[in-house]
């Protein structure tokens, strides 16, 4: 059995609950107590409206959350802070982009591209887009296990192609998107490219500048941040050609009677006072992330990915989507045949696993896969063997309970224990 | 904790959880397909998962209230979803919508905890769902099929 170093340790709640085996990280991540301690720092000594008073501490929380651009900034290897919005996620991100950029350049004749892997955040508001503006709607298909097919992709875009949008990382599958590959093509055409990146963020690095692409959406609490803060990162030309999004305070320069003009970057799209406590906090989740190094992050999950594909894929019955763990994040997706999904989620919670079950927000790749729902195991960096364990274990008892004790494999030994907790 | 093939503690939560009359309808629906001559069809879906179930019914109009004179379902749902909308075709083929929704009330208060339906002998079959109540989320499985049989007696 391979060993994994756990970094459960730092999760507080996780620690409180030492039978839980927290395999949903794709749909949101625990927090490290660092993060809730910075948080509660930043209440507990420099909270203020930031932007506003001419007191010393307002200018506190205006240097708190100008710090926190920053680290974020740098975490995603990105140059021009101001260049980083923050925004309540990656679906407000994605909507901001679909309206301020769209409605403005997406034009009757157009056309829109995005892939089969999307998630309905980054399928929805282009879907949208286009009938508002009357636009074709294209969708890139798949390779049959589960790749954005670069092949097709090229035949999609053409000179009349105004965007392509794409999840780095399917949250569905786990499927890794060969951007290079993405935004070459969309160059040739002088289309944008737009970035789903809230799977791809907390799992992998990412240096946007290397990327070349023109906005990238991610999610603070997929990373350890709460719940309310996240970002959209764009580059400047755009950003600086597109309308606000939303108006109120702090995104004016100059309010007139009749005309108003817009503050600079990133204040344009930041109406309304800002979510201070949740960049703080973000910027300590990033800290976090970068104190184990992502190179690491990647490798601790790709390590738990190999291990569940593997003694899942050897339960017959058990069906795997999604491509092999080189290609794909922390994400395994499954179905046991002739137990539903929700099914296999309720046995496995009264287990202490917590699984998703569903469509995971991506109803048109589960129509393409022939599937309603799948179960779906996620990775972080709390993850360790014991919870693959209690994952292969859960899906056993359930194949028991449906279909009798004859169906779990004869020739597989009860597994020592590989950590007791 | 050790890790082997079956669970002593947890699988008796399991096996009061998913009783075996639940799998018994599971594996072996009553009343699954599709009337030919139906007078109502009605698709309820949950919009968490998406799980959809289809209900379609012949109908008795002669008498003071309508009677349920026959009943088919169809659903790709969960073992839960299926088992109970299984075991309503039995409980509703030739009751009155009067009877049927006095029933489904009972029903749902089983799946609240209300420990006075725990003895309600009207519930029959549906006893075996008594344990759902420590697992709120899957309620609305249960419940999915009885929804779309209340939409196709609610009058014209």
């Amino acid at each position: 059995m391979t060993t994994v170093m756990t970094r459960r340790a730092d999760f507080p709640l996780l620690v409180r609950q030492p039978g839980l085996h927290y395999l949903d990280s794709a749909a949101t991540a625990q927090k490290p107590a660092v993060v809730l301690d910075a948080e509660r720092e930043f209440y507990e000594t420099s909270y203020a409206n930031p932007h506003r008073g001419a007191y010393a501490l307002s200018a506190r929380a205006t240097e708190c959350y100008h710090d926190a651009r920053t680290g974020v900034a740098r975490f995603f290897g990105l140059r021009d802070a101001a260049c980083l919005i923050f925004t309540r996620g990656t679906t407000e991100s994605l909507n901001l982009v679909a309206t301020a950029w769209g409605m403005h350049n997406v034009r009757p004749g157009d056309e829109i591209v995005v892939t089969r892997l999307e998630h309905h955040a980054n399928f929805v508001p282009w879907q949208q887009l286009a009938l508002a503006r009357g636009a074709a709607f294209r969708i890139v298909e798949l390779t049959p296990d589960g790749r954005v097919d670069i092949d097709l992709l090229r035949h999609a875009v053409t000179p009349r192609t105004k965007v392509v949008a794409v999840a780095h990382v399917s949250n569905a599958l786990g499927t890794i998107t060969p951007l290079g590959e993405v935004a070459a093509i969309a160059r040739s055409v002088g289309a944008l490219v737009v970035v789903d990146g809230a799977q791809s963020a907390p799992h992998m690095a990412v240096d946007i500048e290397a990327l070349d692409v023109d906005f990238y959406a991610f999610s603070g609490h997929k990373m350890g941040a709460p719940t309310g803060i996240g970002g959209l990162i764009g580059r400047r030309e755009i950003l600086e050609a597109m309308p606000p999004y939303q108006m109120g305070g702090d995104m004016i320069e100059v309010v007139g009677d009749e005309r108003t003009s817009w503050n600079v970057l990133p204040h344009k799209f930041e109406a309304g006072t800002p979510n201070v406590g949740g960049a703080v906090a973000l910027a300590a989740a990033v800290r976090y992330l970068t104190s184990i190094g992502m190179t690491e992050v990647r490798r601790h999950e790709q390590t738990l990915t190999a291990m569940a594909i593997e003694r899942l894929g050897a339960l017959p019955g058990v069906r795997l989507y999604g491509p092999d763990a080189t290609r794909r994040s922390g994400v395994v997706s499954f179905t046991v045949d002739g137990i539903h999904a929700h099914d296999l989620a309720t046995i496995l919670d009264q287990e202490g696993v917590c699984v998703r079950a569903g469509h995971h927000c991506a109803q048109p790749l589960l129509r393409r896969l022939g599937v309603s729902a799948t179960a779906r195991a996620s990775f972080f960096v709390y993850n360790d063997a014991a919870d693959v364990d209690a994952l292969v274990s859960g899906v056993r008892s359930a194949q028991t309970l449906f279909h009798g004790p004859r169906v779990v494999s004869p020739g597989t030994p009860a597994r020592p224990a590989t950590a007791s907790r | 904790m050790s890790v082997t093939a079956t669970h002593p503690a947890g699988s008796a939560a399991l096996e009061a959880l998913y009783q075996e009359q639940i799998l018994a309808h599971y594996r072996h629906p009553h009343g699954k397909g599709t009337l030919a001559a139906a007078d109502a069809t009605v698709t309820t879906r949950n919009p968490l998962c998406g799980e959809e179930a289809t209900v379609t019914v012949t109908l008795d109009r002669t008498g003071p209230d309508v009677r349920v004179r026959d009943i088919r379902f169809t659903s790709d749902g969960c073992s839960i979803s299926q088992a109970s909308a299984s075991m309503m075709t039995d409980l509703a083929r030739g009751r009155t919508a009067t009877e049927i929704a006095a029933l489904t009330d009972r029903f749902a208060d089983l799946l609240r905890g209300d420990a006075a339906a725990t003895h309600d002998e009207t519930l029959g079959p549906l006893q075996a769902f008594a344990t759902l109540s420590r697992v709120p989320a899957r309620i609305p499985c249960a419940l999915l099929a009885w929804k779309a049989l209340a939409d196709a007696l609610r009058p014209q």
